[in-house]
């Protein structure tokens, strides 16, 4: 692509609170007059990211460019860029006039010059009557239209929304969608803006970034996002999803939920792990003889388009099904998956690794905590890494029985058994598998069973 | 934004000078004699002298007594203030405050002048009274705030629970309420045991209190026995500021309007 | 009306006529001639004629310690809404241990009673060879003052929404302009309530301004009628000084509650 077509440009960027990483080694453009959106959860970082730009952060590592200019060192006011914030922040001791004018007349904009650019803005939000309307008794979506002409009035060559509908009731974040679509269209300005909520990405986007943990997990188009996940977390985060345990038997062919399967993806090796997903709306209910498996109905809930259903298949495993024909609880149904829908993904690893270090002959210490295994092999003070499966690792209602302990802090349900990823106090992460049903933050104490460690030396000094 | 902590750098040094070291200076005098040498002397002073104890223990005495009435005459009345079915109107409130800004010597003057216009003689009654009537609004208005904001429903629930009105009151609103009682204890106590002017007008000097004598002593010049006393009397500050527990501050910030 | 409500209400109006029988009686007493308090030789503005053509003995030493009081007050109650705004805003954006003790630090000074505090800033002067005045009576008047403007601003701190100030520096503010015309505004409430309540303590103190005026015959209305009392007879010029007084903030109370409870029914 042409180089003067990206506006923003981030190299590297990283950002550590208090020792905790933040973002870690970000690198991405940012097309003129395109509507980016950065989609993650809570604490993924997108924000940080947004304060950077913005100014309000400075980076620890890495730039931020923009039109080929690095950004560092020049404070917010500064910086040719407007902010819509989350809860509007508008100034409570002016009127929606003085708001709206407040950056105008900081730059000795004449006032005629104001007033037009002040009525147009107003205009294209429709608020034109609300000039002297005092802030605080506007309504909310109202507050949030004059946010957004307080920061368009300025023509800013960027405008960063940061989860600018978050506290809207649904009904109005849905007629806002439509109305900053058709604004981004008739504005022309790029758009960067910050979201938790996939379906509104989907809907805004030309381009998504999804972050999960301070990382770009993915960075493509809606389309894109929705029908190619790259790994687990953006399947499971984008849209329904079935995520379950597979082998690439070899090229085209994949084995799941105990059956063989043609697909199209290629190169993944022979019988080699995968994570293997399909969308709800994907899996197809035929004959018989057409059907690759059977499955009998557990459930089915209306949901106003279509119909949601869990199945048990033959072998087992729990699917869920979106169709607009219904079928009662109970019924016996034949299965099929098309090749082109079945996506495959590498799995990102496929047991814990820690770092340890012995302290004797049966004892270990790593994730913060001393666990018993056969340490014979070493001798103490010997730095080594820890390999557990992720079956192997038992979680205790109890925090103060394991040898460690961690929270909740990412499930994903597998169709016969539940993904957790464990982050204890000091950021380290453990996953597991497991057939107990455990919620979001719960504390957990983590304990294993000493025939279950394996260790292998470090290598070099680490 | 984090660079904005260091705004709070000139107060800080400001609290170092004007809070912290004259405090440590209160100690340093105390253990010293008046050519600056190290000495327990001015401590046992205090402790051999009869007078200075039993103005020190009459101190404590007329601070606890003075408290106490204070509450019993001043709970009911900021009750009252506070019930919505029993007074609408905050100019009343406003009206308990208000003798606060009339001079509080000049205040004391006229009333030991209406006790003997009145044929009482002035000694420990009329001071008690009087004191009780300089300090009454620091214990209403606290109580009063408390009680102010204190949501209704808890009131409710217990009535809805079958508590009797008496037993509203004593269950639910009067513990609900001590944080009130306990930064009003605070604001009154503390000045009332260190009081000097109010209780020599109130008794026409017939009574001296500890405050009277730290008064006497730094006037004429003897520093370091009146630092001594200062510290007794911060000690027992402390004392009573720990055993309240709490930080009250923000109960009393909002003692004026 | 219920037997409750007339208890509620007579106890309520005892109490006040007992809080203010004795300023009434200063007022009364201000209509006559005699010479000490309480003495009634019929009516007379006399006192009040005195009072402001400076027909008395020491007219004007009362006039100064009239004139010492406010400018003290004032003086004292401006420098500690600026001292503690500005400490506010940083104890606001301070954490743990370095908060905790800086708002210990803030209690301090409320706790004290007043005679502790002018005890420990007499030493202090004494110690740093300061001689005693004007200068010594405002920094001490400032100690006590600036913790109840602090108190008054976090909360104003915690209400504000933490991005208006960034909001303005995104709209092109520098950050004294964000400050002057974002941060003030949002906090002038709370400003403004440190301000008369330093003011209004600084009127009253007594003790503190006692311990640091030191000996140039430095007066405020406090000292003035404690020495006064202490001669014995008070300068009768006081009673209509004092009446005047009360009136006055008889008048601002009253304005300020009447357009406060205004402003609440119109908003609602």
């Amino acid at each position: 692509m042409n180089e003067t077509d990206k506006i923003i440009e981030v190299r590297h960027l990283s950002k550590s609170f208090s020792g905790k990483k933040v973002l870690e080694d970000i690198n991405l453009y940012i097309r003129r007059g395109e509507f980016l959106t950065l989609l993650g959860p809570s604490g993924c970082g997108k924000t940080t990211m947004l304060r950077m730009i913005a100014g309000f952060l400075q980076p620890d590592e890495g730039s931020i460019l923009l039109e080929g200019k690095e950004l560092a060192g020049t404070p917010p006011h500064l910086r040719p860029l407007n902010t819509v914030f989350q809860r509007y922040a508008l100034f409570p001791h002016l009127d929606v006039y003085d708001n709206i004018a407040f950056g105008l007349k900081l730059k000795k904009t004449p006032q005629e010059e104001i007033d037009k650019r002040v009525r147009r803005v107003l205009k294209l939000v429709s608020m034109s009557d609300y000039e002297d309307r005092d802030v605080e008794t506007l309504s909310g979506g109202q507050q949030q239209r004059i946010a957004i002409a307080r920061a368009i009035v300025n023509q800013p060559k960027v405008l960063l929304l940061d989860e600018p509908l978050a506290a809207l009731d649904l009904k109005m974040r849905k007629d806002m969608q439509i109305e900053l679509k058709e604004m981004h269209k008739k504005l022309g300005i790029t758009f960067i803006y910050v979201t938790h909520d996939q379906e509104e990405a989907l809907t805004l986007s030309d381009t998504i970034v999804v972050m999960n943990e301070g990382r770009i997990q993915q960075i493509g188009t809606p389309t894109d996002i929705y029908n190619e996940p790259v790994n687990s977390f953006v399947a499971d985060f984008i849209g329904e999803s079935n995520i379950l345990n597979g082998t690439m038997i070899c090229d085209r062919k994949v084995s799941f939920i105990g059956h063989d399967f043609d697909c199209v993806d290629e190169g993944f090796g022979e019988d080699n792990p995968v994570d293997v997903v399909v969308r709800p709306e994907d899996i197809y209910f035929v004959d018989k003889e057409k059907a690759q498996f059977s499955a009998k109905v557990k459930s089915c809930v209306f949901k106003g388009v279509h119909y949601e259903m869990f199945v048990d298949t033959d072998t087992g495993n729990e699917l869920m099904i979106q169709d607009y024909d219904a079928f009662q609880p109970g019924t016996e149904v034949w299965l099929r998956i098309e090749p082109d829908d079945i996506q495959v993904m590498r799995k990102e690893r496929t047991q814990n690794t820690f770092d340890g270090e012995v302290i004797d002959n049966e004892t270990v210490r790593f994730l913060g905590g001393d666990f018993k295994c056969d340490a014979s092999a070493y001798s103490s003070g010997d730095k080594v890494k820890v390999e557990v499966p992720f079956d192997k690792v038992d979680l205790l209602d109890n925090e103060e029985e394991g040898e460690s302990y961690g929270n909740v802090i990412f499930i994903l349900y597998k169709g016969d058994h539940y993904h957790l990823t464990i982050a204890t106090p000091e950021g380290e992460k453990v996953w597991v598998d497991t057939n107990d049903i455990w919620d979001k933050n719960d504390q957990v104490g983590i304990h294993i069973l000493p025939e279950d460690i394996h260790l292998r030396k470090a290598e070099g000094n680490e | 934004m984090s660079k904005r902590s260091s705004w709070a750098l000139p107060y800080f040094i400001f609290l170092v000078l004007f809070v912290v070291m004259p405090l440590v200076l209160i100690v340093v005098y105390s253990f010293q004699d008046a050519s600056g040498h190290f000495t327990f002397s001015n401590i046992t002073k205090f402790f051999m002298d009869k007078d200075s104890l039993s103005t020190f223990a009459l101190s404590i005495e007329v601070a606890i007594e003075n408290t106490a009435l204070c509450i019993l005459i001043g709970y009911p009345a900021a009750y009252i203030l506070a019930d919505k079915s029993l007074n609408r109107s905050a100019v009343t409130v406003v009206l308990f405050i208000m003798p606060m800004w009339v001079n509080a010597l000049m205040r004391t003057l006229a009333t030991a002048e209406l006790f003997n216009m009145a044929g009482i003689t002035l000694g420990k009654g009329t001071l008690l009274f009087g004191m009780c009537y300089d300090y009454l609004p620091f214990m209403i208005y606290p109580i009063y705030n408390v009680l102010n904001k204190m949501d209704k429903s808890y009131a409710e629930a217990a009535e809805d629970l079958g508590a009797k009105p008496l037993e509203v009151f004593t269950k639910v609103t009067l513990p609900l309420s001590m944080p009130g009682v306990a930064s009003g204890i605070l604001m009154v106590f503390m000045p009332t045991v260190s009081t000097f002017a109010i209780s020599e007008f109130l008794t026409n000097n017939k009574i001296k209190l500890f405050g009277t004598i730290i008064q006497e002593n730094i006037n004429n010049s003897m520093w370091n026995y009146g630092a001594a006393l200062s510290l007794i009397m911060l000690i027992i500050i402390a004392i009573t500021t720990v055993l309240q527990g709490k930080d009250n501050s923000e109960a009393a910030a909002g003692g004026a309007i | 009306m219920s037997a409750k409500k007339i208890f509620a209400k007579a106890y309520i109006w005892i109490l006040l006529i007992v809080l203010y029988s004795p300023i009434v009686f200063i007022a009364v007493c201000s209509f006559t001639e005699a010479k000490s308090l309480g003495n009634w030789t019929g009516f007379s503005l006399n006192l009040y004629k005195s009072l402001f053509t400076g027909g008395m003995q020491n007219s004007n030493a009362l006039l100064s310690a009239v004139y010492n009081t406010l400018l003290i007050a004032l003086i004292a109650s401006i420098v500690a809404t600026i001292l503690g705004t500005i400490a506010a805003i940083g104890i606001f954006n301070l954490k743990g241990r370095k908060k905790q003790a800086i708002q210990f630090l803030n209690n301090i000074p409320m706790i004290n009673p007043d005679i502790i505090t002018g005890v420990s800033l007499f030493l202090l002067f004494v110690f740093l060879h300061i001689s005693q005045g004007y200068l010594t009576v405002i920094l001490a008047h400032i100690t006590f003052c600036t913790p109840y403007v602090v108190l008054n601003v976090l909360p104003k701190l915690s209400q504000m929404n933490p991005n208006v100030y960034e909001a303005a520096l995104d709209l092109g503010a520098t950050p004294f302009q964000a400050l002057r015309k974002v941060m003030i505004p949002a906090l002038r409430p709370g400003m403004i309530s440190g301000f008369i309540l330093s003011f209004t303590m600084s009127l009253d103190d007594f003790a503190v301004t006692f311990f640091t005026r030191g000996t140039i015959g430095l007066d405020t209305l406090s000292t003035f009628i404690y020495t006064d009392a202490r001669k014995g007879g008070l300068t009768p010029e006081l009673r209509p000084l004092m009446t005047i007084i009360f009136l006055i903030i008889l008048a601002v109370l009253l304005f300020i509650n009447i357009r406060s409870s205004k402003n609440t029914q119109e908003s609602k």
